[in-house]
């Protein structure tokens, strides 16, 4: 599944390279931030679906707001949390093409709830990618509906207590329960194995769609080591030890099985 | 030569309905409210023999937003509302025009502030033509006075938004959504292929539609260029009606249902002597200016409002003659003897006085 984006140089063989639905640009994305990976998992899977020039990509308010300018695919970038209803919109006027949005935690979970949970209950054949990292990012680092309980942030300087903040929200789990959902996973990107089931997932998420089934959505959790305060390396762990416990992986729902 | 149209009997939402449908409208989107709710429901009926598509929205949040990407798709795209549900509108109104998309949106006005009432206002006229949501946001504003109007001018909005790469709006009120008219029903037009920008997902170079601008120059020169297409409408698109203005000394100044109303006083008072006009503003936004360089000895605003438009009227007058203003708020509406009234008292109240 390695695509191979420019002809071999001299006497050695590329075996590996960018997506095609990738742009060939840096990101802006932090020092050990996984949003640039998570591009590339989508980038790979459109490769192989083989659906570049029908895809349009709708980009979220966040650190993701600039995904448009990382894919090599037509985009729309939506208000805070409006990503699903912008999606509907496309997808009804233009239904033999893949409509996808990239949401964080703040934008899908909070101000888009209603958004999300609509699209769902509408069964919009959309593809949803749902990255959580607990915390708003570009804001910097202040509480998300999936911040952890006791986890500290700008607006819980002393840990998130569940009597004043209330609780994580747990999104795949409550949107799986919905007929309109064809496909719910988790993934996380903390090593290759998860990323490449990662990758099936998401790939999954998009089969979902193409095959007329219903809404997919994976939720990718994510790593924020600027705002999480610890190196790219820490983070890793400090996902696998304290996100993957209260946020377990798994598929929730998978009318494609 | 077209077939010669036929007079139907509608309701005003429905052949608003009908219209958007006959000037190529292919997706739409809304969530119930009154008193425009007749509209969704004709769209639900009637959009998807029409080849259209047809959302009920679980918000007027999501309403605006799925215009804005069925918009965004090269689609002719439309959404309906009230008062209440305008004002949710307004986030997604200001990343249309950030994006600078083409959509129509109706407003059918009702009683207001907040939950108020189901009657007929035009209270939304400051939100309709001041800015819409936050930034540098202007959308055009088509203000129909009657059934027939609105028809000819839902066809109107389409193509206004299409050629400025904005969103137009029909600010209609409660007694024009909800009255019956004979109308006559404009032809069905093919819409136009979708336009060069649109995100249409296809092999070719990418397309983006954004409102996000974060370096400071370049947002200024995205804004800059609105706002040349902002003077472009001001000089081009105002338009007005005028009734019985020639040679009169008070000049009443309405729009919409109001606007019929103040037409009927001023016949009354024609006939006591008085020399009455009105001037109807058609565009909200752009305001006609060019009327009000009438030598009018005085000017008397009449609105379904606590007085929003009289601020208008007041800087195209500047200061030339007094502006008085007569209005019925909470969804009263004025019987043409109290605009007479109000007439009168403006006529009186000034006479004598230097120009």
């Amino acid at each position: 599944m390695i695509t191979v984006a420019e002809p071999p140089r001299g006497e050695m063989t590329l075996v590996a390279g960018r997506p095609r639905a990738l742009l060939d640009v840096p990101t802006h994305y932090c020092p050990g931030c996984t949003h640039g990976l998570i591009h590339r998992l989508v980038g790979e899977v459109i490769d192989e679906l083989e659906i570049r020039t029908r895809t349009i990509g709708v980009a979220s308010v966040g650190c993701s707001v600039f995904a448009y300018d990382y894919f090599d695919v037509d985009f729309q970038q939506a208000a805070h949390g409006r990503a699903p209803a912008v999606a509907t919109g496309i997808k009804r006027v233009l239904p033999d093409r893949v409509v996808f949005t990239y949401q964080g935690d703040g934008d899908l979970a909070s101000i888009g709830a209603a958004e999300i949970l609509h699209a769902a209950a509408r069964g919009e054949r959309i593809t949803v990618i749902f990255v959580n990292n607990a915390v708003y990012g570009m804001t910097g680092g202040q509480m998300a509906p999936t911040t952890l309980p006791g986890m500290r942030t700008t607006t819980t300087p002393l840990g998130r207590d569940v009597r004043v903040h209330g609780y994580p929200l747990r999104m795949t789990e409550l949107l799986a329960q919905l007929d309109g959902v064809a496909y719910a996973a988790r993934a996380a990107v903390i090593d290759p194995a998860h990323i490449v089931k990662a990758k099936r997932a998401i790939r999954a998420a998009f089969t979902a769609q193409i095959e007329d089934r219903g809404l997919g959505l994976v939720e990718v959790l994510s790593t924020c080591p600027i705002n999480w305060g610890l190196d790219p390396i820490q983070s890793l762990k400090w996902c696998e030890t304290h996100m993957i416990p209260a946020y377990p992986l798994g598929v929730f729902k998978n009318v494609l099985a | 030569m077209t077939r010669p149209m036929t007079r139907v009997l509608m309701k005003g939402n429905e052949a608003i309905a009908e219209a958007a449908i006959r000037a190529g409208c292919k997706a739409y989107f809304a969530y119930p409210i009154t008193p425009q709710t007749e509209l969704a429901e004709y769209m639900a009926r009637r959009l998807p023999e029409a080849g259209g598509v047809f959302v009920q929205a679980e918000s007027e949040v999501a309403a605006i937003n799925m215009v804005y990407g069925a918009a965004g798709a090269g689609a002719r795209a439309m959404t309906s509302t009230s008062s209440p549900g305008f004002s949710l509108m307004m986030e997604g109104l200001s990343y249309v025009v950030g994006a600078r998309l083409p959509c129509v949106v109706v407003d059918v006005m009702r009683g207001g502030p907040g939950l108020g009432n189901i009657a007929p206002s035009q209270g939304d006229y400051f939100q309709a033509t001041r800015s819409l949501g936050h930034g540098d946001s202007h959308g055009i504003v088509l203000a129909p006075s009657t059934v027939q109007e609105a028809v000819d001018l839902v066809g109107v909005a389409f193509d206004l938004a299409d050629r400025y790469r904005l969103p137009a709006l029909i600010a209609a009120d409660g007694l024009l959504g909800q009255m019956m008219e004979p109308v006559l029903l404009p032809d069905p037009r093919t819409p136009p292929p979708a336009p060069v920008w649109a995100t249409t997902g296809a092999d070719r170079d990418r397309r983006v539609i954004t409102s996000v601008y974060l370096v400071p120059e370049d947002l200024e020169r995205r804004v800059l260029d609105l706002m040349e297409t902002f003077r472009v409408i001001e000089h081009v698109e105002p338009r007005f009606e005028t009734y019985r203005t020639d040679d009169a000394d008070v000049i009443v100044v309405a729009y919409g249902s109001m606007a019929r109303i103040a037409r009927s006083a001023v016949d009354r008072v024609r006939r006591e002597g008085i020399a009455a006009g009105l001037v109807r503003p058609i565009t909200l936004w752009p305001f006609p200016r060019e009327p009000f360089g009438r030598p009018a000895r005085v000017w008397l605003v009449a609105e379904l409002s606590g007085g929003q438009m009289i601020q208008d009227v007041r800087l195209a007058v500047d200061g030339r003659a007094p502006v008085e203003f007569y209005g019925r708020v909470g969804g009263m509406v004025p019987s043409p003897l109290e605009i007479a009234n109000a007439i009168r008292s403006a006529a009186t109240k000034k006479e004598g006085a230097p120009a």
